[in-house]
């Protein structure tokens, strides 16, 4: 063991943080997500301890899953080709920027109706939980999610659009950002009440608020579906406005040949 | 043919073109035109603009001011339409590696709309020598497969125009000769017009019809091979390349106007 030698190595990641806020960041990001997302859970659960939480957190699980999948599926799906360096090839075809974002839409949903399939069998088998007690709610309870999930997809690609490398975390770390503040595990109730508003503002709160309701066995609540599918709509177009925007600037910047071939 | 055409229409016009980056002025004030079926070089030092002139062409990159017509069209009008009859390879780009190479020029052929995708396939990758590779995972192809395999990408639409960014940088000398032989058969054959970049002086005097030299952005020199070495009063293009780069500071228009460089 020469000490020199582990030094300069240590050394070598220090430089990295201290030139890039992103790193730092991301040195906490994920354990005060952890922190907050386990937090609240376990706040509600002691408030709460009559309730059949479990079902509630198996079927949380595979909803959120909705989203993160459809999010990933964009967004991954750019970033592959970015890294096998095929990125100029699709963009000096005769493809459309939408063209290109409609296919990972859709891979992603086959994805996710694979999935989804795949973790309600496993829980009916494993938890006997059955994810088809919440009958046809299911359905729009589906589309707003995967919708969102797409949106925040979009949104993710567009900031690798622009700041390429730099922000590929983020990739990942987006949807965990959005996560705690999403009511996936607890009610909105739980958050404290200056977080609240944000939580409603994020159309997937509504459709995890009307789970839990259906769950509890009242009824479908079309005001939450309403507010869900609204918001959805509107988060749709910006997240697609940012990306065209981001994709312009990178070709006024020259960065789509940089993101391909570095 | 009978009937007599009128005189064609340039397939690619650049006029007055400029691209700033926040600090460089990649491409300064190009202009040019290149008829059909010829084969323009843009030679050039390491950061001259060659790339990024390319881009623009391409639409990868949005020009500052400066128009490019392709076919007759604007390209920031056009652009599908462009480059549905264009197409491009570089040696810095690739096919995805964990796809086998039929599978990737079937997705391109998909994406070009090629008729008769698998007939295609297989003639250019019997053309290009590597029929074999059919089967093969790209990413595990050495780097002159896959150029070849990136080539028969770039010609799967039957393009009209082919744009090549060093295309031969990682090729073995025998293989390299291959490349030059087949792109200038296909020149001959099909009348491709191609826009062709490289550091190989060989590559250049073999194949071009025509040489841009850029230095800084700007274009200093315009011609065939031979006059080109007849304005700089040089012995061979290296020489001319070797000439320009030392020579530090960039020529005038007057003085490029003074040593003839005028276009064609
Ligand atoms: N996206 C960009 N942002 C900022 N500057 C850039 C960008 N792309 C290119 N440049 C600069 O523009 C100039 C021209 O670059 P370009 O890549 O076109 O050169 P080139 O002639 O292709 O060089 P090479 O022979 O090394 O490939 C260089 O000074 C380069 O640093
Ligand atoms: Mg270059």
């Amino acid at each position: 063991m020469n000490w020199r030698r582990i030094r300069a190595l240590m050394r070598r990641y220090l430089y990295l943080y201290r030139r890039s806020p992103p790193r730092i960041m991301e040195v906490f990001f994920w354990p005060v997500m952890d922190l907050l997302v386990w937090g609240f859970l376990y706040k509600f659960l002691v408030a709460n301890h009559t309730f059949n939480w479990i079902s509630y957190l198996i079927s949380a699980m595979i909803f959120w899953d909705i989203i993160y999948r459809a999010q990933q599926g964009v967004t991954i799906a750019f970033l592959e080709d970015v890294w096998s360096r095929n990125l100029l090839n699709l963009f000096v075809a005769p493809l459309r920027r939408s063209e290109f974002i409609a296919a990972t839409f859709l891979v992603g949903l086959i994805k996710i109706i694979a999935i989804t399939l795949v973790l309600s069998v496993l829980a009916l088998a494993f938890y006997d939980f059955n994810l088809l007690n919440l009958g046809l709610a299911l359905v729009p309870f589906f589309f707003n999610l995967l919708i969102f999930g797409w949106a925040v997809g979009l949104f993710t690609t567009a900031l690798i659009v622009r700041w390429g490398n730099a922000s590929e975390a983020l990739a990942w770390g987006i949807p965990f950002l959005v996560q705690p503040l999403s009511a996936v595990f607890y009610p909105v109730s739980i958050l404290p009440a200056w977080l609240q508003p944000l939580a409603w503002a994020m159309p997937c709160s509504h459709v995890f608020e009307g789970m839990r309701d259906v769950m509890r066995g009242e009824a479908f609540s079309w005001a939450q579906f309403g507010w869900a599918a609204g918001l959805n709509v509107i988060y749709l177009l910006a997240a697609a406005l940012f990306f065209r925007r981001m994709f312009d600037v990178a070709r006024e910047k020259g960065l789509l040949s940089k993101l391909g071939t570095q | 043919m009978p009937g007599i055409e009128p005189i064609e229409r340039p397939v690619v016009e650049v006029v007055e073109l400029t691209k700033t980056f926040a600090n460089t002025t990649a491409v300064n004030r190009l202009s040019f035109t290149v008829p059909r079926g010829q084969i323009l070089g843009f030679l050039g030092a390491n950061g001259a603009g060659k790339t990024t002139a390319i881009q623009i062409l391409l639409g990868l990159i949005k020009p500052t001011s400066g128009v490019v017509r392709m076919f007759g069209q604007d390209m920031e009008q056009a652009r599908i339409a462009i480059l549905q009859r264009a197409n491009f390879t570089s040696a810095y780009t690739a096919l995805p590696g964990n796809l086998k190479v039929s599978e990737n020029l079937t997705v391109f052929a998909g994406l070009y709309g090629v008729r008769k995708a698998p007939e295609k396939i297989r003639a250019l990758l019997e053309l290009l020598e590597i029929g074999h590779l059919k089967n093969s995972l790209t990413g595990q192809l050495s780097s002159g497969e896959s150029t070849r395999v990136n080539l028969c990408k770039s010609l799967l639409n039957d393009p009209e125009l082919l744009l090549l960014d060093e295309p031969t940088a990682s090729l073995d000398p025998d293989i390299a000769d291959k490349v030059r032989k087949l792109l200038k058969r296909i020149q001959t054959e099909r009348g491709i017009t191609m826009i062709y970049t490289s550091h190989n002086m060989r590559d250049v005097e073999e194949i071009c019809d025509r040489i841009i030299f850029l230095q800084k952005g700007r274009k200093i020199a315009d011609g065939t091979g031979s006059q080109v070495l007849a304005q700089f009063q040089q012995k061979t293009l290296e020489d001319v390349f070797i000439h320009v780069s030392r020579s530090g500071e960039l020529l005038s228009e007057e003085e490029v106007k003074e040593r003839g460089g005028t276009p064609p």
